[in-house]
């Protein structure tokens, strides 16, 4: 008995766009079977079974119901694997000499480069104590500006849903290639800008 | 078969409640001097252990011989209770080690605060059982909503050792919500702000017809009104040092008294405009000091104001601003004080919308009840709580300990549960058969900033060149919010034996030998009482079976299983014949394995029945069709909120 994934245990196709509205209403109507408070006066092997099938659902459902957390699941149902991009990994990979796939954007090299150097100076002027509002300024505004790029990329993160659906309807595996490899691309520039903004924060701190 | 009750505990820091849904209504169930609240004190006299209000009174006179808080050092060891040494008189045992349970000295003795929590609950199973003249071994109990699995883990220990069986813990802030009643046709985003004795907790909850979804939580575990009263008695400790040359730390009993006097100071001052602290000192001088109301906030502003940021990072959490929130529901003994109520109203701007928070059930009582209705829908539900349902989540993010100290999240904060996630490990050497996993909850990025809670040692692993097996680790975060953990090498399909080494927790061994002896019942009564139950498991599992077997799943049992079930069913209707309630419980267990496939199946088609052929929207409706009953125990109306 294999696990369904989870758009099969909400009946739904590989699709991206989801209605979420619909989505919640099967969710708790779901969960109203399935939760183990119903299952509270029943025999052991039902309620762990209902334990089982109640993680599932809650999972399904978080991960189906947020965008890009449906997107990489997707994209992994798909068999892609994406660069684990947390500070974490980086920091790990750093300490046990590993190499770490560079996904930095090569459109965003630039700003990364200035970035880091400004970020650079904001620590050490930490250290000595000085204080340059111009630097927080610039700091601020770049910060400013890679969140624009965060929410712009949402839109187009959507219209790249749009094309996965659309290949996948006249089962096109070309257009199906091209829309998830489009879509890693997108993800991982997105991972990439949120790390820097997460640096800025801290320098500001 | 008699249905037994499952009554509702609120165990908190200072009071702990029993209660239980008397027909439509939660009740308090109150102790033979016909109090509500017991307040959480236990006293140890040789062999004589009392609480309550009788332990409160040795606490006046033979400090040493009573604990109060302990619920401050639940899942706890040595290293996380050094602040709490520094306020509260707790005598621990000597010799303890880092990472171990803590033992705590009383009346010459030594207990663990699982014991110590075990009493109080025994106290309020008796008061149950005084109140409905008949045995109560379950019990739904609530926690906070920020315990850690450590803390909830030796919540159910105490349970286990007061001879009670907890079936759900509940958090306390989802009980209050569920307590409130809020009616099931009003849908809304409610916020529950709990401030305790010993503990705050906040927790944004969805609300739609019946559904009580939460959203995101936070908190802090060592905040409450404990730490306003040691701020006074600070300043208390201050002044008789300083004007009357004693030193009144010094003394248990002196303590205890001016303990007492600042805590009733505390409880005035949130309606009068001032209060006074008085003791008597051992020498004969008397300390009277003169407290306004004023001086009271700015004294505990800095306690309060810790609160603000929990709140801000739940509603962040949740993704809402705070004005999004239509109703906020206060808890706790401390949500009584004004500038408690003044901060709520500011970071919730609730004035400022014309609205107030909601305080028409008693912030004491409010978690018991809330836990009562919890109970009663565990019990099979009667027809007021048979729409409801609770969706909690787990608060803290879990995780393992990766390469170079780092923490690799498996499951987020504010994650639903029941949760799980799949991790896969393998081995470093070559013929490795042991594999340990070290487990962590919290935010921080280093294991070693996050709180430890197991180390799982996988064994049994069949040797192999390093890097071969594929071991799969399945945790799953059950209803209660406590880890469980499963292990398989996917190559060979063999099972991995987990041992589990509980950071700050009991064993189930040590657990074993703690239970209490039953108070008044005789060694007959409780053999007596075993039987009935393993007899009456036995009737709930038969008639499962019995209706499965109408069911369409049951005809794709293989001949071997429906032999092998039929086989099961047959000893078990011997053995329940018979006297021997450990014979029943085996058979009940081989009756259970026989059939485990089977619930399995019958799962499976439940959920592709319900959803067969029905677009989404269609099976929504269909299965979620709302309740129409009108809601019954909500004294408390939404009304707008008048303008004064």
């Amino acid at each position: 008995m294999s696990t369904p994934n989870y758009f099969e245990f909400f009946s739904l196709p590989r699709k991206l766009n989801v209605d979420t509205a619909a989505l919640e209403k099967a969710f708790y109507a779901q969960s109203r079977k399935l939760h183990p408070d119903r299952f509270a006066s029943k025999p052991v092997a039902e309620q762990e079974a209902a334990l089982v099938q109640a993680s599932q659902l809650n999972d399904a459902y978080r991960t189906l119901k947020e965008p890009i957390a449906r997107t990489e699941y997707l994209l992994s149902l798909e068999g892609v694997q994406m660069e684990e991009q947390s500070r974490a990994a980086t920091d790990a990979a750093r300490a046990s000499n590993t190499e770490k796939k560079q996904v930095a954007p090569p459109e965003l090299l630039e700003e990364a480069f200035e970035l880091n150097m400004q970020l650079e100076e904001m620590r050490m002027n930490k250290k000595t104590g000085e204080d340059d509002p111009q630097l927080a300024k610039d700091l601020n505004a770049a910060k400013a500006n890679f969140e624009g790029m965060l929410a712009a990329s949402q839109a187009e993160l959507e219209s790249l849903w749009n094309a996965w659906d659309a290949a996948l309807d006249a089962d096109n595996s070309v257009a199906k290639t091209a829309a998830k490899d489009r879509m890693v691309a997108l993800l991982n520039r997105r991972s990439y800008i949120r790390n820097l903004v997460r640096d800025v924060n801290e320098a500001l701190e | 078969m008699a249905q037994e009750r499952i009554v509702g505990i609120d165990l908190g820091t200072t009071n702990s409640l029993v209660a239980f849904m008397q027909g439509a209504e939660p009740v308090v169930i109150p102790g033979e001097d016909g109090v509500n609240l017991v307040p959480s004190v236990v006293a140890v006299r040789g062999d004589e252990i009392s609480v309550g209000n009788a332990a409160r009174a040795t606490l006046l006179q033979s400090p040493a011989d009573a604990v109060y808080s302990a619920k401050r050092l639940m899942g706890r060891d040595l290293t996380d209770v050094q602040e709490e040494l520094k306020l509260f008189p707790f005598q621990l045992a000597d010799g303890l080690k880092a990472g171990e349970v803590l033992r705590l000295k009383l009346g010459g003795r030594e207990f663990t605060p699982p014991e110590i929590s075990a009493h109080i609950l025994q106290q309020l199973k008796k008061n149950a059982e005084r109140f409905f003249g008949a045995p109560v071994t379950k019990a739904v109990v609530t926690v906070p909503a920020y315990f850690n699995d450590a803390q909830r883990q030796a919540t159910k220990d105490a349970g286990r050792i007061a001879g009670l069986e907890i079936v759900r813990l509940v958090n306390e802030p989802t009980a209050a919500a569920l307590a409130y009643g809020l009616d099931k046709k009003r849908d809304g985003l409610i916020a529950v702000y709990d401030f305790g004795g010993g503990t705050f907790d906040v927790s944004i909850l969805k609300l739609h017809e019946g559904i009580f979804e939460v959203i995101a939580t936070n908190g802090d575990t060592h905040l409450g009104g404990d730490d306003i009263d040691n701020f006074l008695l600070g300043i208390a400790f201050a002044d008789i040092a300083g004007d009357l040359k004693v030193d009144v730390r010094a003394d248990g009993k002196i303590l205890q008294a001016l303990r007492k006097s600042v805590i009733e100071a505390k409880i005035a001052l949130s309606t009068e405009p001032s209060a006074k602290l008085a003791v008597t000192l051992p020498d004969g001088q008397k300390y009277l000091r003169e407290i306004t109301r004023e001086q009271f906030e700015q004294l505990a502003a800095p306690v309060i104001a810790r609160t603000s940021a929990p709140c801000r990072q739940a509603l962040k959490d949740a993704g809402l601003a705070a004005d999004k929130i239509d109703e906020v529901v206060l808890v706790g003994g401390s949500t009584r004080i004004p500038a408690v109520r003044a901060l709520v109203d500011d970071v919730f701007a609730l004035s400022a919308r014309g609205k107030e928070p909601h305080t028409e059930l008693n912030p004491d009582e409010v978690v018991a009840l809330g836990a009562a209705v919890q109970a009663d829908i565990l019990a099979g539900g009667s027809a007021v709580t048979e729409e409801l349902l609770l969706l909690d989540v787990t608060p803290l993010s879990l995780g393992i300990e990766a390469l170079g100290g780092v923490v690799a999240k498996i499951i987020a904060r504010n994650s639903t549960i029941p949760a799980s996630a799949t991790e896969h490990f393998t081995t470093g050497v070559d013929g490795q058969t042991n594999v340990a996993i070290h487990v962590v909850q919290g935010e921080r990025e280093l294991a070693a900033d996050c709180r430890s809670l197991a180390r799982f040692d996988l064994k049994n692993i069949p040797p192999m060149t390093a890097g071969i097996p594929r071991i799969e680790v399945k945790f799953l975060i059950d209803a209660n919010g406590i880890l469980h953990v499963s292990a398989r090498e996917q190559r060979s399909g063999q099972e991995a034996e987990i041992d589990v080494k509980p950071t700050y927790g009991l064993t189930d061994e040590q657990v074993e030998t703690m239970i209490l002896a039953s108070f008044d019942h005789a060694e007959e009564d409780i053999t007596n009482r075993q039987l009935i139950e393993a007899r009456n498991e036995a009737e709930t599992i038969i008639a499962a079976v019995e209706k499965g077997s109408g069911h369409p799943a049951w005809q794709q049992l293989t001949p071997e299983e429906f032999d092998a079930i039929a086989d099961a069913r047959q000893k078990l209707d011997a053995a329940k014949k018979g006297t021997d309630h450990k014979a029943i419980r085996d058979a009940i267990s081989v009756l259970d394995q026989a059939t485990r496939r089977f619930a399995e199946l019958m799962m499976d088609s439940a959920v592709s029945s319900a959803l067969k052929g029905q677009t989404m929207t269609a099976a929504g409706d269909t299965l979620g069709a709302g309740p129409t009953a009108p809601h019954p125990f909500a004294p408390a109306q939404f009304e707008e909120s008048k303008k004064k």
